[in-house]
């Protein structure tokens, strides 16, 4: 198994529901607490597993604005696990989940240098390393109903701009929509090997209008008039 | 990257440590400039070790849960910030039994056999410390094999001097000294030169397009979705002038490589004698500190990409 997320980049609208949700879920998970510094403070600050960023492509008149949510992508080639000198970074074979054990991270930061994705935030009030879990302990309980076995960041969504699934299995969900919308993943050149895959906003047809109706005479005249005036 | 003290003082030390003590055993070896005596090897051994020890303590000073540190060891098949704890672990005992062997008057051979490996290892040791930063493929100042070189070189530069400096006070022919440290410290300043070359051009790296996978179009940051800065912009988000930069290098430059050159011609003519090599040892310390704290600032991690960087 490989389990990930697929986020669609065209139909996300930027609410941040995912990030509020990740953070309820996993503040009091195996992982939290995920600590806030000055919350009403002045310069309010914590640990977050899922940002969303937002990014305009293009100019005007073709812009778009593209929300952008990010989280650990569960790299197949994961340097973070490898550069760990503790062993406190590991993968697991089973799943490709990417996790850290919370009892042996000494907070060396390394593994957040080895990430291209930002994906890992050290906690200061615990002093260890601290990530997204896919939220391990939520899809394999046998208490929930099968359909609520998803990260919350998946069910909150309210857009259903994200997807989790198994990317080794060809036939799931998640590899087809990959497959129909030449989903991406992100920063390919630095051979991570993502797990988690982006589709791309839809080229969206232009929408048709009237042809601006001929005003006569008059109107000919006044726009004549418009073209020698200076204002 | 944003520079720690902590690391910048551990690397600069116990660069010098590692490289003061495999000089030591070279000038040992092949008895240079008449060869210290049993209690002048003893003392500049202890030094080096010092001067390793303290960089080990104080590198765990920017740990943030340090009662771990123990378990830093475990790794030493995949991570090079394990391999140069362990690495630096073998290095004390065997450093400690050629001390030992120059002490109690010990057989040749075992003075030999575990000054060499004392000097190997210490060899091995500054180059995993550099290979910590230059395994990194997420900042391309770094993932290069210059580093590594640089952090060698300049590790046994500042180690060269420091010798200098004790067969000046121990009152040895120090022209051998002097070559030495001529060397070493030319090889450092011309390998820190080509880095500096190197890390001038923009070079093939992730932009904000290929960070995005929009790269069929311009794309800019709107908004970078916190209040206040997180964790990456605390950690990664530091940028220094490129003027201020600039002006840093010539520092290096004249403090690191041109005053201890300038001193070592000093000493060489009989001027100045222990003051020269004092300012020669010191600068070539200085140099070194303010080399490392560039290296850290003029880093540049790809994650700056999502805040808005055009590339890396």
């Amino acid at each position: 198994m490989r389990l990930g997320l697929v986020i669609d980049l065209d139909v996300c609208v930027g609410c941040h529901a995912c990030a509020i949700a990740c953070k309820e879920w996993n503040a009091s998970g195996t992982i939290g607490p995920l600590s806030d510094y000055q919350p009403y403070g002045a310069e309010p600050s914590g640990v977050w597993f899922n940002r969303i960023r937002h990014y305009e492509m293009d100019e005007y008149p073709n812009n778009k604005t593209v929300n952008f949510p990010m989280s650990c992508m569960h790299c197949e080639d994961a340097d973070c696990v490898t550069v760990c000198p503790t062993g406190a970074s590991y993968k697991r074979p089973e799943d490709g989940i990417v996790l850290i054990d919370q009892d042996k991270c000494m907070g060396c930061n390394y593994c957040s240098w080895a990430c291209p994705y930002g994906a890992r935030e050290l906690d200061r009030s615990s002093g260890t390393m601290k990530k997204c879990t896919l939220c391990v302990d939520r899809i394999y309980d046998q208490d929930l109903p099968v359909e609520e076995r998803q990260p919350a960041c998946v069910l909150t969504c309210p857009a259903h701009a994200r997807m989790f699934g198994d990317f080794d299995d060809p036939d799931s969900a998640v590899s087809r929509t990959v497959r129909e919308r030449s989903g991406f993943p992100l920063m390919p050149e630095l051979n991570y090997n993502p797990t988690n895959q982006y589709l791309p906003p839809r080229r969206m047809p232009v929408i048709p209008v009237d042809a601006k109706p001929r005003g006569g005479l008059k109107e000919s005249i006044k726009q004549f008039a418009n073209k020698l005036v200076r204002r | 990257m944003h520079p720690a003290f902590s690391v910048i003082f551990f690397t600069v030390a116990s660069g010098a440590g590692f490289g003061l003590f495999s000089l030591l055993f070279l000038a040992d070896f092949f008895k240079l400039g008449g060869g210290f005596s049993q209690d002048q090897l003893v003392a500049g051994g202890l030094i080096a070790m010092g001067l390793v020890v303290f960089g080990l303590l104080s590198s765990t000073f920017h740990l943030a849960n340090p009662k771990n540190a123990w378990r830093a060891f475990s790794r030493f098949r995949t991570s090079w910030l394990s391999r140069e704890g362990v690495f630096a672990m073998v290095f004390m005992p065997l450093a400690l039994i050629y001390l030992g062997s120059i002490m109690f008057d010990a057989s040749q051979w075992l003075r030999v056999i575990s000054g060499f490996l004392t000097a190997v290892l210490a060899w091995i040791t500054v180059f995993s410390t550099g290979m910590i930063y230059a395994c990194l493929k997420t900042i391309r100042q770094w993932n290069t094999p210059l580093v590594p070189a640089n952090y060698l070189a300049l590790g046994y530069a500042s180690g060269s001097l420091l010798l200098l400096l004790g067969a000046v006070v121990a009152g040895l022919d120090t022209t051998p000294y002097i070559a030495m440290s001529a060397l070493i410290v030319s090889i450092a300043a011309v390998l820190k030169a080509i880095y500096y070359f190197w890390i001038h051009s923009p070079g093939l790296s992730p932009t904000i397009n290929t960070a995005t996978g929009l790269t069929r179009a311009k794309v800019k940051l709107l908004d970078t979705g916190h209040t206040h800065g997180t964790f990456l912009t605390q950690e990664f988000g530091f940028q220094i002038a490129r003027q201020k930069a600039g002006l840093l290098k010539v520092v290096v430059f004249v403090l690191g490589f041109a005053l201890p050159g300038l001193m070592l011609v000093w000493v060489f003519n009989q001027q100045g004698g222990q003051t020269a090599a004092i300012i020669a040892a010191l600068a070539g310390l200085a140099g070194a500190a303010v080399e490392r704290w560039l290296f850290f600032a003029e880093a540049r991690h790809v994650v700056n990409l999502y805040h808005g960087a055009q590339r890396c």
